[in-house]
């Protein structure tokens, strides 16, 4: 059975009267890594509470597979990888332990890890190179070792679908890395994964598709066709910072191509060619 | 000799307080694992506050007063539940907030109706008078509440660690914060008829305190603190019969004492053994 999100529709409007987003559709499936941009408070991580079942949709419905939600999440199908700064790395915790979390749901009314719990506890620290440090108290943890535990957690939970809440933030580039060649691997294993970043550089360079919001679902499809420019621009507004050199600075040529350098605060997305061209580099570079 | 050291337990009103105060003081003990960890320590101190509106309503309405005290307390944690989910203030100014009006309520009604209500008597406690009445009750609220966290402390950390990963693997999170709070509510009360508003704070904050500079796996410290908690509370009991004082007060200063060996002497995080490992690296520092 290959699982799936589906969005009908989706509007949020929280007690106080704001909307926060409206009208979303979309169907994301498995296999594929599914970026999720848009600024600060166009309703990023409105959606994502939204497919966790933290909050109840206004308007609309989401469905995981075709269950609510709720179903889904008893049945395991869903792991959510949340920010670093959300949990008190000081808890009297080991490595292991956090990870075991993750499987509560397997286990019976008591919690008692059965073999087969152990044995993913183990398999997930083993695929996020945190063998290791399985009996380190967490805090002891460097900042790219504490998502790597998160990670770790959704894994041995064992759900097809992973959504990952800015999973890039205060991490160094070679973490960013050994991470995105996990999530290209787990996606290719039959998972859904699905990424709020800001990190508008790095995301040609691992996600398939892309959600652009702002309020509302801008646009959403594969990369190539709606990581563009134009889409950016109407998403971002005046909020990114926005660098063109045009053809004249850049070549001695009759070459009218432009370099556009777009950044809000992570990884810079450079766009290389005609006015409002469509071809994407991917850039390395970090600010 | 031996006689003179079991002569205490010649007397009925000795050996009950001997083991209801080693029953609350693990009782406590188990849910002060919890509230260090969060930032509630102080909730025993805002709960034990909170009852006394409950208790001078209860005396008006002619009802048992540890009835009125539960619900008081009750009101407040939720009430300190509620705050905290709908505001960003911090724990220490919402729990100012909601017992000082709990407690001011509580004065008021008591000024109102002067000859009910014995305040003294609910500030210090009195194990060695308990009734019979009141110790059933500690028993089996303090029973309830040990049988319900040794099957469920797995799941009431998971939602103490990270909530949102609580509910993202199907726990019941609201219904598990709703049963922890009635269960501290209920050992607040219970703690109370022993050793009074004052020390519950003690029972409810020192023995998780100690055990946390102990060890850094959670199960070990619940573990610890128990048998802390029980230990001490048991033993502070049994010498106030020697030194002819106030079980309450033995019984938090021995914890004190305890805590202050592990703040020196603990194995990884004592101030000793970081010394000396500052010491060892500055020394290797030299060295290299």
């Amino acid at each position: 059975m290959s699982a799936f999100i589906e969005l009908k529709n989706v509007g949020v409007t929280y007690p106080n009267g704001h909307t926060a987003l409206a009208g979303v559709s979309a169907k994301l499936h498995i296999g594929t890594i599914c970026g999720l941009v848009g600024v600060n408070g166009a309703g990023k991580s409105t959606l994502f509470k939204a497919i966790m079942g933290f909050i109840a949709p206004t308007t609309g419905s989401v469905e995981i597979t075709g269950q609510s939600v709720r179903q889904a999440l008893k049945r395991n199908m869903v792991s959510y990888v949340p920010q670093t700064e959300e949990v008190d790395w000081n808890f009297p915790v080991l490595v292991e332990d956090v990870v075991m979390m993750g499987r509560y749901g397997h286990m019976g009314f008591l919690r008692r890890p059965s073999m087969a719990d152990r044995q993913a506890v183990d398999e997930a620290l083993e695929r996020v190179n945190l063998s290791a440090y399985k009996k380190r108290q967490i805090g002891e943890l460097s900042g790219g070792q504490k998502k790597r535990v998160f990670v770790a957690r959704a894994l041995a939970q064992g759900g097809k679908i992973i959504l990952l809440d800015e999973p890039f933030t205060g991490v160094d580039f070679k973490t960013e890395d050994s991470l995105i060649a996990l999530f290209r691997a787990l996606a290719a294993e039959g998972r859904l994964i699905l990424v709020s970043t800001h990190n508008l550089g790095s995301v040609p360079y691992f996600c398939d598709e892309v959600m652009i919001v702002n309020r509302s679902l801008l646009a959403y499809g594969p990369v190539e066709s709606t990581f563009t420019q134009e889409n950016l621009s109407q998403a971002f507004g005046g909020k990114l910072r926005h660098h063109q050199i045009v053809g004249t600075d850049l070549h001695d040529d009759a070459d009218s191509r432009s370099v556009t350098v777009l950044t809000d605060d992570e990884r810079a997305l450079v766009f290389y060619g005609e006015q409002s061209a469509q071809k994407i580099t991917k850039h390395e570079g970090k600010e | 000799m031996i006689e003179y050291l079991l002569e205490p337990f010649s007397y009925n009103f000795m050996f009950k307080a001997i083991w209801v105060c080693a029953l609350v003081g693990g009782t406590c003990a188990f849910l002060s694992s919890y509230l260090i960890l969060k930032g509630w320590s102080l909730m025993g101190d805002a709960l034990a506050h909170s009852i006394v509106p409950g208790v001078a309503l209860a005396y008006i309405l002619g009802l048992p007063y540890s009835i009125g005290a539960f619900f008081s307390g009750l009101m407040a944690a939720f009430g300190m539940a509620m705050v905290k989910r709908q505001s960003k203030l911090r724990e220490d100014t919402i729990i100012g907030l909601v017992f000082t009006a709990f407690f001011a309520v509580g004065l008021l009604l008591v000024s109102i109706n002067p000859t009910s209500v014995n305040i003294q008597g609910i500030i210090l406690g009195n194990i060695l008078a308990i009734s019979d009445f009141d110790l059933i009750q500690v028993v089996i609220i303090s029973l309830i509440c040990l049988v319900v966290l040794t099957l469920k402390w797995k799941d009431f950390l998971a939602v103490f660690f990270d909530e949102n990963h609580a509910r993202s693997i199907g726990l019941p999170v609201q219904t598990l914060q709703i049963v922890f709070f009635t269960i501290l509510s209920a050992a607040t009360v219970a703690a109370l008829q022993t050793v009074g508003a004052c020390l519950v704070i003690a029972m409810v904050v020192t023995p998780g305190a100690t055990a946390y500079l102990l060890t850094d796996r959670f199960g070990r410290l619940i573990v610890l603190a128990v048998l802390l908690g029980s230990t001490i509370s048991a033993l502070g009991a049994y010498l106030s019969y020697f030194l002819n004082t106030n079980p309450g007060g033995l019984i938090v200063t021995m914890q004190t004492l305890v805590f202050m060996l592990a703040f020196f002497l603990a194995p990884k995080h004592g101030l000793l053994k970081t010394r000396r490992t500052i010491e060892r690296l500055k020394k290797e520092g030299a060295h290299g």
